[in-house]
């Protein structure tokens, strides 16, 4: 799927990762962001971003607060659009076809990145109907399809034995976990490439977290994930690569292992010991 | 010295107390006052014409020498009237309402909300007169047999009159919709117009029914626009291009002749009155139900 132009601009990135050993041979890039920087009117919020991100694994990206994680992440469905002052320039590619073109459907693009936020959001309708959302929209409306993906994406979001008797009932009565996963099972349903978590877990307790850590790491075989958070131990748990943003910059994005262990730059050292942030 | 102050506090406390319970004993005793006289007059009156009659008898000509007591012919004129109104103002409030919230900018937003709850605020007496002056020479012109009073014009002028009660009531309750609803919705790639539709319209729709019944409610006691525009004939049709009556209208035409006090046809007055009573009381019940109905849903 990669180009050979897209190949050598590859090539140009300013940090591209070197072939480790945890590396899978062949992995191909999802995402890929170059010299990105993103304003709010006159502020910008992001500085010269290029990164890539790899197919089937999980990216996280981490930071002090206010430092553009999740303006970054939003780029990738365009978000930020519905903000009126915001504005990019730089490319930002899926799959090798830049998604700021003008050609691009961005209600399209949407259906292939999808997004789990901070606060779990099920629409106030019954668990069926929030899973099966994404494909009604789609004009998928026939019983049986609806009931087979419904079921699939439950089980894939670890949420099938949990609620497989009560599907019927609104995804409000859930726990904030459960209702988490009813997220990301409305997120899966649809089949994206990529998904983005923004933070997924800060409203969670610990169990609820452990089961969705647990969960996504069976995910990265199928979907791309890109997942902020501000649990460093989280992020060393789940992640295979790891970005570290510091007020609107792009100061250190290596293998996660490396970045917490060994990593390039004080700053990334500081942060991730907990010196500041 | 701390005491003392504790205890001042306290008194004016129960002082205020005591005045503000005041406050909602009397509008309590107002109420309940009205519906004792109500009930009062109407005694006497189903005294003298049996219920089944007032409920099944087709005519109402208590004004006549042959006398009928159905009210059915103005619960059906009620009916209509209010049916065309709320056949304008649901489909125009709730556009109306969607708009705001989900398309325009919050500051044209906030511009033409007190404009269009002005539309509430015209003398309903000006309403009767523009249906009357207006709509019917107008809709004449469509409908050649129209008469000049009919269930036609004043059902689209009231309809116009309680667009407010709809729009800026559902517009509150769509923009009070969490904003992450919104996201998570648009986030699956849902058009604005699949987010408005399959989201935010049904996470609101208690509040939007709850508006719209009260549209309604305002709509069946209207009574100077039917007064003026509708014609003033008691007539069990389905037809709005004539002459109808509504139990508001009626009221208005006894109360403003020169019936003597007590006679029967004096007492119509009540019996009509508790008619709608009954029925703005059940619309009420319903709204209040409907409300809990769906909350325990969400
Ligand atoms: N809608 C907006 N309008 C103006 N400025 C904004 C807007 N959203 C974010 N910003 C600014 O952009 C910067 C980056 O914000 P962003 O939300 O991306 O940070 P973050 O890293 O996700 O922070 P947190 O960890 O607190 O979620 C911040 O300085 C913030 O104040
Ligand atoms: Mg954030």
């Amino acid at each position: 799927m990669v180009s050979s132009t897209f190949a050598m601009e590859i090539n140009l990135m300013k940090r591209i990762p070197d072939s480790l050993e945890t590396q899978k041979p062949q992995q191909k890039i999802a995402l890929s962001v170059y010299d990105v920087t993103a304003w709010y009117g006159d502020f910008a919020a992001l500085h010269n971003i290029s990164m890539s991100i790899k197919e089937n694994q999980i990216t996280s990206l981490i930071g002090p607060s206010g430092c553009g994680k999740s303006t970054f992440l939003r780029l990738f469905n365009r978000m930020n659009d519905f903000i009126s002052d915001f504005r990019v320039s730089g490319t930002v590619k899926l799959n090798g076809k830049n998604i700021y073109s003008k050609a691009v459907d961005v209600v399209q693009l949407r259906k292939d990145v999808g997004m789990v936020f901070q606060k779990p959001n099920p629409f106030p309708k019954s668990i069926f109907e929030n899973v099966a959302y994404g494909l009604r929209i789609q004009g998928i409306n026939n019983k049986s399809v609806l009931e087979e993906k419904v079921e699939q994406a439950l089980k894939q979001a670890d949420l099938w034995n949990d609620v497989k008797d009560i599907l019927k009932r609104s995804a409000l009565a859930l726990s904030g976990g459960q209702q988490q996963r009813v997220c990301i099972a409305r997120c899966l349903a649809v089949e994206p490439k990529v998904i983005l978590m923004d933070e997924p877990t800060s409203a969670l307790d610990p169990i609820s977290t452990a089961r969705i850590e647990v969960l996504l790491n069976e995910l990265k075989d199928r979907y791309t994930i890109v997942i902020v958070t501000h649990n460093m131990q989280q992020a060393a748990r789940i992640s295979q690569q790891t970005a570290f943003f510091y007020i609107g910059d792009l100061i250190e994005f290596s293998d996660t292992e490396k970045l917490f262990t060994n990593p390039e730059e004080e700053r990334t050292q500081n942060y991730v010991t907990g010196r500041f942030g | 010295m701390a005491l003392i102050f504790i205890f001042n506090i306290v008194k004016k406390e129960f002082f205020i107390r005591q005045l503000l319970g005041l406050c909602a004993l009397l509008t309590v005793l107002t109420t309940f006052s009205i519906i004792v006289i109500l009930l009062v007059e109407a005694i006497s009156f189903f005294d003298k014409v049996p219920m089944s009659q007032f409920l099944t008898d087709t005519k109402w000509s208590p004004l006549f020498t042959n006398k009928h007591f159905g009210i059915l012919p103005l619960f059906m004129g009620t009916m209509l009237i209010t049916g065309v109104a709320i056949m304008i103002a649901l489909p125009l409030g709730l556009s109306i309402a969607v708009y705001l919230s989900e398309y325009a900018p919050s500051g044209f937003k906030k511009r033409i909300k007190p404009l269009l709850e002005l539309l509430a605020a015209v003398p309903t007496v000006v309403y009767g007169f523009f249906a009357l002056t207006v709509i019917t020479p107008f809709l004449q012109k469509i409908f050649p047999g129209m008469s000049g009073f009919n269930a036609l014009s004043a059902g689209i002028v009231m309809g116009i009159m309680i667009i407010p009660f709809i729009s800026s009531l559902s517009e509150d309750a769509l923009s009070s919709v969490s904003n992450s609803l919104r996201e998570a919705a648009y986030g699956m790639g849902s058009t604005r117009f699949q987010t408005a539709f399959k989201v935010t319209v049904p996470t609101a729709s208690s509040a939007i029914i709850a508006s719209v019944i009260l549209a309604i409610s305002r709509a069946l006691g209207e009574t100077m626009i039917v007064t003026i525009a509708a014609g003033m004939q008691p007539r069990m049709t389905l037809n709005p291009l004539v002459p109808v009556e509504t139990i508001t209208a009626y009221i208005v035409q006894v109360s403003s002749g020169d019936v003597p006090y007590g006679s029967i046809e004096y007492q119509t007055i009540f019996a009509a009155g508790i008619a709608l009573f009954v029925f703005t009381f059940l619309l009420n019940n319903l709204s209040w139900w409907i409300k809990k109905r769906f909350m325990v849903k969400i």
